[in-house]
Formats: C-alpha cells, sequence, structure tokens
C-alpha cells in the first residue's frame, strides 16, 4: 500500500485520522436523523404556535415554561402514567412467574410430548397480536374484563410467554445437571429446587425478560384502545393520542406533552439498556 | 414426576390456551357469520350462519386487495432499504471508534418510544404548514420538493415508511451487531491474507456467516409488517382515501366502527392465514438450515 502515499508523504497516522473521520462524519450524519425530531420536539414545546410556524428549529423566543407546567400539574398526564406503570409492572410479574415454571419444566424434564407442548409455545411468536383483538374484545366483554385492568394484563402476559419462556429455557439449561443433583440429595424437592437455587441463579435472565416485558407493555396501544372507554383507566399511548385529538390546534401543548411522555421510556432505557438489548438479541438469535 | 410436570405447566398453559389459542378459534368461528356483535355469540343454526360469505366478500374488496398490495410495497422497502442500511450501519459501528456506545444508544432510542409516541411527533415533523421537513428543506433553497407528506395520496405510504424506519433501524442493527460479533475476526484476517479485499470480504466472509441473523432479521420486519397498525392509526387513520391502510387498520374500522364483527373476524382470519403460511414457508425454505442447526445442539444436550 506504500504506492497510496506516493503523492503525499501521508504517514498511517493520517490515513488513521481521515478514516476515523468519514466514519463520524456518517454515524453523525445518522444520528442527527435520529435527534433532531426529538430535539424539535423538546423546543417546541417552549414554544407557541405562532413561534412555531415563524421559527420551527431555532431556539425558543422567549422560552415559555407554561405548556410544561400546566401539563406536569394536571391528573391528565400523572393519571396514564400511574396507570402503564401498574399494568407494566403487573404484566411483567405474571408472565414471568408463569413462563418460569413452564420454562423449568421444558428445560430439565424428559416426558413424552415434552417438544410438542415447547412447539406449541413457540409458535405464538409468529401469531400477530393484531389478529386476536377483535375476538379478545369478545371474549373480555363476555367475561366482563373491559375497562377492568386484568383485561390488559392478562392477554399481555399471555402474548409475552413464547419469547419469555425461550430465553428463560436456554438459560436453565446452561445451568449443570450436578447443582440439581447436589440439591436433591440435600433433601430439596423439585419445587425447593426452582425456588431457592435455579431463580436466584438465574437472575440475569430475570431481570432481561422482565424489562422486555416491561418495554412491550408500556407501549401497548391496540389492546388498550379496544378494552378502555374509561378514561381513568388509560395508558400512557391512549391519553397521548387523546391529548392530540382535544388540542389539534396547539401543537405547541401536543409536543409537550409527548415529550414528556417520552420521558419515562427513554429514563427507563439508559438504566435497562444493556438487559433491553442483550434479550432482544438473545430472543432473536436463539427463538 | 407427573403431578410436579402437570402443576408446573398448569398456569402458563391455562393463560395462553385461553387468551391465545381459543381467540384464534373464535375468530375463525365468527368469521362465518353476519353479526353486529351486539348480544352473546351467534349460534350455529341461526339466519346469522352466511358460510363462506364473508371470505368471498373478502376476495372482491378492492379495500382488502390495496392492504395487501401496501403491505407488499412496505416488505419490498423494508427488504431494499431499511435492512441494509441497517446492516451497514452495524458494521460501521462494530469498527473501533471512540464514542461508539453512544451512537448505539442513539441509534437505538426509537425502539423503546412507543408507535403512538412516534406517529404523534412525526404528524408534527411531516405537517405541511409549519412541519420540521418542509421549514428544512424551504431553508435550504429546496421549496419545490416541499410536499404534503402524510396528506398527499401519492407520498403517505413512503413518509409512514420513512417513520417505520425511524423506529425500527436500530433494531435491526442492533441485531446484526450482535451477529457481526459472533463472528471471529480471524476469519477475516485470514481472508485478508488470502488477498481479499475489504468488499470481497464482506461478501464472502461477513455476509455468509451472518445468514442466520439476517433470516431472523427479515422475518421479524415482514410479521412486523403484516400486523402493522398502531402508527398508521396515529399518522393517517389510513387515509387519505384509505392510502396508507394495512389488513390491521382495515380489521379495526370494520369491527370497532362499522360494527360488522363477522367480516372484522374474517380480516384477522386472513392476517392469520398470512402470517401461517408465510411462517410455515419460510421455515420451511429459508430458515431451514438454522432450525436444523437448533435441532442437532437441542439434540446434544439431552
Amino acid at each position: 500500500m506504500s504506492t497510496a502515499s506516493h503523492a503525499r508523504p501521508a504517514g498511517p497516522r493520517t490515513r488513521k485520522r481521515v478514516r476515523s473521520l468519514v466514519l463520524h462524519a456518517t454515524a453523525i450524519t445518522l444520528g442527527s436523523f435520529i435527534v433532531v425530531p426529538i430535539v424539535y420536539g423538546v423546543l417546541g414545546g417552549f414554544k407557541d404556535t405562532g413561534q412555531l410556524s415563524n421559527n420551527p428549529f431555532g431556539l425558543p423566543d422567549p422560552w415559555r415554561f407554561q405548556n410544561y407546567a400546566e401539563i406536569l400539574q394536571s391528573s391528565f398526564f400523572w393519571r396514564p402514567l400511574f396507570n402503564s406503570t401498574f399494568i407494566a409492572i403487573a404484566t411483567a410479574l405474571l408472565v414471568v412467574a408463569v413462563s418460569a415454571m413452564a420454562a423449568f419444566i421444558f428445560a430439565r424434564f424428559a416426558f413424552r410430548g415434552r417438544e410438542l407442548l415447547f412447539t406449541l409455545f413457540a409458535a405464538g411468536l409468529m401469531f400477530p397480536f393484531a389478529v386476536a383483538i377483535l375476538p379478545l374484545f369478545v371474549l373480555l366483554r363476555m367475561t366482563g374484563l373491559l375497562d377492568n385492568p386484568l383485561g390488559v394484563i392478562l392477554p399481555q402476559a399471555a402474548f409475552g410467554m413464547p419469547m419469555t419462556i425461550i430465553i428463560l429455557r436456554t438459560f436453565f439449561r446452561s445451568i449443570p445437571r450436578e447443582v440439581e443433583e447436589a440439591a436433591t440429595l440435600d433433601g430439596c424437592s423439585a419445587f425447593g429446587f426452582f425456588w431457592r437455587i435455579l431463580l436466584p441463579m438465574a437472575r440475569p435472565a430475570i431481570a432481561t425478560v422482565t424489562v422486555i416485558a416491561i418495554v412491550t407493555s408500556w407501549n401497548n396501544f391496540f389492546l388498550p384502545l379496544v378494552v378502555f372507554n374509561d378514561v381513568d383507566l388509560w395508558t400512557i399511548p391512549l391519553g397521548v393520542q387523546q391529548f392530540r385529538g382535544q388540542y389539534t390546534e396547539d401543537t405547541a401543548r401536543v409536543l409537550a406533552y409527548v415529550v414528556l411522555a417520552m420521558v419515562p421510556a427513554l429514563a427507563f432505557y439508559a438504566v435497562a439498556e444493556r438487559q433491553l438489548i442483550g434479550g432482544l438479541t438473545a430472543g432473536a438469535t436463539k427463538g | 414426576m407427573w403431578l410436579t410436570i402437570f402443576l408446573f405447566l398448569l398456569p402458563g398453559l391455562v393463560l395462553f390456551t385461553l387468551l391465545v389459542l381459543l381467540p384464534i378459534l373464535i375468530a375463525g368461528y365468527l368469521s362465518f357469520f353476519r353479526w353486529n356483535g351486539l348480544g352473546g355469540l351467534p349460534e350455529p343454526g341461526s339466519d346469522r350462519f352466511i358460510g363462506l360469505e364473508n371470505f368471498q366478500r373478502l376476495l372482491s374488496d378492492e379495500l382488502f386487495l390495496g392492504d395487501i398490495r401496501r403491505m407488499l410495497i412496505i416488505v419490498v422497502l423494508s427488504l431494499v432499504i431499511q435492512l441494509p442500511m441497517s446492516l451497514g450501519l452495524a458494521l460501521l459501528l462494530n469498527q473501533k471508534m471512540r464514542g461508539r456506545a453512544i451512537y448505539r444508544t442513539i441509534f437505538f432510542a426509537p425502539y423503546v418510544l412507543s408507535e403512538v409516541i412516534t406517529g404523534v411527533l412525526f404528524t408534527m415533523v411531516f405537517s405541511p404548514e409549519h412541519g420540521l421537513v418542509n421549514s428544512v428543506l424551504s431553508a435550504i433553497g429546496l421549496e419545490g420538493a416541499a410536499a404534503e407528506w402524510l396528506a398527499d395520496p401519492d407520498t403517505v405510504l413512503y413518509s409512514v415508511f420513512a417513520v417505520i424506519t425511524w423506529k425500527y433501524f436500530g433494531f435491526h442493527m442492533i441485531l446484526y451487531l450482535a451477529g457481526r460479533q459472533g463472528i471471529p475476526n480471524e476469519l477475516l484476517e485470514a481472508a485478508a491474507i488470502d488477498g481479499a479485499n475489504a468488499w470481497r470480504q464482506f461478501w464472502h466472509v461477513t455476509l455468509p456467516l451472518l445468514g442466520p441473523t439476517i433470516r431472523m432479521s427479515v422475518f421479524l420486519s415482514i410479521i412486523g409488517t403484516i400486523q402493522l397498525f398502531d402508527l398508521v392509526w396515529v399518522l393517517t387513520r389510513g387515509g387519505p382515501v384509505h392510502a396508507s391502510e394495512t389488513m390491521a387498520v382495515t380489521m379495526y374500522i370494520f369491527g370497532f366502527e362499522r360494527r360488522q364483527f363477522g367480516y372484522a373476524s374474517a380480516i384477522s382470519v386472513a392476517m392469520f392465514l398470512i402470517s401461517l403460511v408465510f411462517a410455515l414457508a419460510y421455515q420451511r425454505w429459508v430458515m431451514r438450515r438454522d432450525t436444523e442447526g437448533a435441532i442437532t445442539t437441542m439434540r446434544d444436550q439431552r
């Protein structure tokens, strides 16, 4: 490669620097496509509608804190926030509990029909959630679960099971047989082994599937849309949609609401990035 | 032992059967009826039973056929634009560079935002009067390129695709990045020593070894497109004049707005069959080698 340095005596250091410059330029350009709409939203929340149309991407002048302040003082923000949190946590607890029990059986017991049953669960990954929306609505109405948090929690947990079982089974399998044998020799029952040894050892995997369940529940829109008529039960996505409909003319206020609604999700992402990414890649490569 | 197996599997099995499998059966049952959704389920012998009429109507419904066409357009756009872009970016971020973790975090961030939040944000970004896109275009002297984006039947589908890409390319990038990190660098070094340039290394070593990851990412992208709802509902409600409508949106409108539960169920069944046929065919013809690998490793562990 010495011919390249013929025209100009550029050492390997300069080449390296040019290369890294190109890398960064590409990454920054693409990154700005992600960041600019979000920054536009954040700044837009500090403007009024007039400023938004005259000065769409400059800094607000003057800064108006009113939009954010008013939303933060209204139950229209805090109520959905509470509902979303409650539903996400309940969904995660339920799906992890039932999936861990099933994954334990699929990982550590050999019996006729095991693979068939496991395949049945795993096939759930291929069922689009949207297919079940209408029949779920009919079913939940027959059982009186419309306008009831359980009407969202239970189906979400059921649809979260395939991914959760696949990830947990893989992890449970990686725990050596000797551990189980030692526990059994010490008089540990199957449940005792599951509860006191397997689950604590599987903490990283449990954390991963919990994070995935929380994010999926937090972002779910279609099911709450058909299940919740009662405003007091609405989750964040329903609140965002409703707020947009209510203040069509007041773009800046809607942007402020959207930005505030993003904060919990992004904060959670900041804390749980590793579990989320690890789980999604594991689920996709092992499923 | 059987008691343990039974007790541990019971809760999951009940939940899964009642809320995943049963709804699919209910949808199948309802699709044979004309039903406005009032009262209990229609009975088999009643005059509401209309056999396959809903499906005949479906197959001659311009709207439904349009849904299929739009789904295919988005699938093709994803395969040709979104996924190659994600792959390129993953290989870029796989290089040693300062701030790599920060870039990765930023590219993945939209994935954690809900489709509703993304959708509302982008209705503002694409707004014709004072939206971000048109403002930027006029600021750099390209007023001519300004468009109605989401309000124009000719551009709406591509605008929706742009939002899908914004939200999901980071997810596919993360998958490719994980796949790439599973390829030992020694292989690429060996190829380099044998005289392969960067392009040939990519084409003959990296790409084939990424095969399983790529096949999985394509699968997830297509399954996601089949059931696309939230984003479209928030951005356009399927409009203008149905130009961005998807199967799930059509199903929602017929079921929950026009109260034609039977016809809406037929659309659900069609969505189910399309994903089922696709999934089986894909497993059979495309992912065959990957699952064979998975099954043999499973046997080893037994």
